[in-house]
């Protein structure tokens, strides 16, 4: 007779729904998910996966890791990342070496897919966490990520 | 007859038969009363909305509406007055007249069958002497709005809507309806305030009653659930398959009609159970039973609003059932567990095993 044993367990799987459910009730005071968000604007972090932009660190001394090898330029599917560069001569060495005069970065045609973080091979680029992009002139979107004056980190290349 | 002699109508009551002849008199205070139960149930429909919300978001580890006003508690109060200032639509070959009068009869068959709840020993509008046949009768009319709704609008998830409320609703009546004669076999009376005299005396009835009366409240919470259509029984609004169900047509405060309609049904059902199984307006032990100023009012809602939460604890825990195990719990397990049950209660009556 499976009818009895069906509405036995039937009810049984009901009351551990129920119980799961209510234990989240009685913890919703405390543990509510809810950001407010305007609210706790100074306090409100994201986490570290979320992907708000594409931004360039820089050191102390203002250098970046970004060699100006292009492989984010050509990783990225939709032409976000933009790389003006030039061949300088080395103080060191003498030589002629490539390097980056302006690494641009359409915010605006971007698809945080991360192709770009993925292909550099010197982690110039990394994803920021800030989450508040909107301006009123689209072509505030173009960013230029390398700072003005900075140059690359010596060491980087080799 | 129309009496309500509580200590404000009381008042009410003899200026008004002071001033007019008694006809008038008398119909002046039945427009009194209707007006008051109108204003009193638009609000409480409002609350329960909120409360829905809010217990949905805590649930889901939310914190629900918190913005107007303080926790919220003018939200569906704007709710309201944004659905009353929108305009009202319709589509091209609606059935124009049965279109209008779908929510009023919705609204109405609710509002008619809160006269006959006691809400305390002096607040019942309409103490009949067949009051709980007369709620059975009344509670099923509403699924009528509800089909000339879902045909009227002429859309095809409307039309899907309102027929599986159909047959749901005629499904479910069966269950609803066995499992309160089932109480009534235990009161031997139809009406709701003697039926209330007798808890009185000999403990709640789902005390008198204990194992078919517990049986029988199981089953009643589980069919009353699937009448108002209310989650997991919610087929007729299914929004991942209908979009709306039967309302699906409606804006403005037509929409707002069957949207209220629902929770005053869902009020219902509540008081049914509490004055069935849980003694009414009685306080648990007779705590209070020689206060007088006590507002026994008090206890009825507490007690009603315990059995709500039961029922939105069901609606945010279990999934949506499909139509035929819908069917089948109704036909293959609810009812022929009521008959039964109906029997076993008729049998510890005969030997005198109540409380």
């Amino acid at each position: 007779m499976s009818y009895f044993s069906d509405i036995y367990n039937g009810i049984k799987t009901l009351l551990t729904g129920m119980s799961v459910t209510g234990k989240y009730f009685i913890h919703a005071r405390k543990g509510s998910l809810t950001q407010q968000y305007p609210d706790n604007r100074e306090t409100l972090k994201m986490f570290d996966r979320f992907r708000g932009e594409v931004v360039m660190p820089h050191d102390e001394n203002n250098e970046h890791r970004c060699t100006g090898c292009q492989k984010c330029e050509i990783a990225c599917p939709n032409g976000t990342i933009e790389i003006i560069w030039d061949r300088g001569i080395d103080e060191e060495t003498g030589k002629k070496k490539k390097k980056i005069d302006k690494h641009i970065y359409h915010l605006g045609m971007c698809t945080m897919c991360g192709l770009c973080i993925e292909a550099c091979p010197t982690d110039a680029i990394v994803w920021a966490q800030n989450y508040e992009n909107s301006v009123y002139d689209r072509t505030k979107l173009s960013k230029v990520l390398n700072q003005p004056g900075s140059k690359v980190k010596a060491g980087i290349e080799d | 007859m129309m009496m309500i002699p509580l200590n404000i109508t009381k008042t009410i009551h003899d200026w008004l038969y002071s001033v007019m002849p008694e006809n008038a008199a008398s119909i002046t205070e039945m427009l009194l009363i209707a007006i008051a139960y109108l204003a009193l149930f638009a609000v409480a429909g409002l609350y329960l909305v909120l409360l829905e919300r809010k217990v949905a978001a805590w649930f889901q580890l939310r914190l629900g509406p918190n913005r107007v006003g303080p926790f919220g508690l003018f939200q569906t109060m704007a709710d309201a007055l944004k659905l009353l200032s929108k305009e009202l639509t319709s589509t091209d070959k609606t059935d124009k007249f049965l279109y209008n009068l779908a929510p009023f009869f919705v609204i109405t068959t609710s509002l008619i069958a809160l006269s006959v709840f006691p809400f305390s020993k002096q607040f019942q509008a309409f103490d009949i002497n067949i009051g709980v046949f007369f709620l059975i009768a009344v509670s099923s009319i509403g699924v009528i709005g509800i089909l000339i709704g879902g045909w009227s609008s002429n859309n095809k998830y409307a039309m899907i809507g309102a027929m599986r409320s159909g047959v749901q609703t005629i499904s479910y009546e069966l269950s609803v309806g066995l499992s309160i004669i089932t109480m009534v076999l235990l009161t031997g009376t139809l009406q709701l305030s003697e039926i209330i005299e007798i808890q009185r005396t000999g403990g709640w009835l789902i005390w008198q009653g204990h194992i078919p009366a517990i049986i029988a409240f199981m089953i009643f919470m589980i069919a009353g659930t699937a009448e108002t259509n209310r989650a997991p029984f919610d087929l007729v609004e299914a929004e991942s398959e209908l979009g709306a169900g039967f309302h699906t047509e409606y804006s403005g405060m037509k929409f707002a009609y069957f949207f209220l309609a629902e929770f005053i049904n869902m009020f219902i059902i509540a008081s049914i159970a509490v004055v069935l199984f849980f003694g009414g307006w009685l306080s648990p032990f007779g705590i209070t039973e020689g206060i007088t100023w006590f507002p026994e009012v008090l206890w009825f809602l507490i007690k009603v609003l315990i059995i709500i939460f039961l029922m939105m604890w069901f609606r945010w825990t279990f999934p949506r059932l499909r139509i035929d195990q819908l069917l089948t719990l109704e036909w293959k397990y609810l009812l022929p567990i009521n008959l039964v049950n109906l029997v076993v209660m008729a049998i510890i009556i005969w030997l005198n095993l109540t409380f």
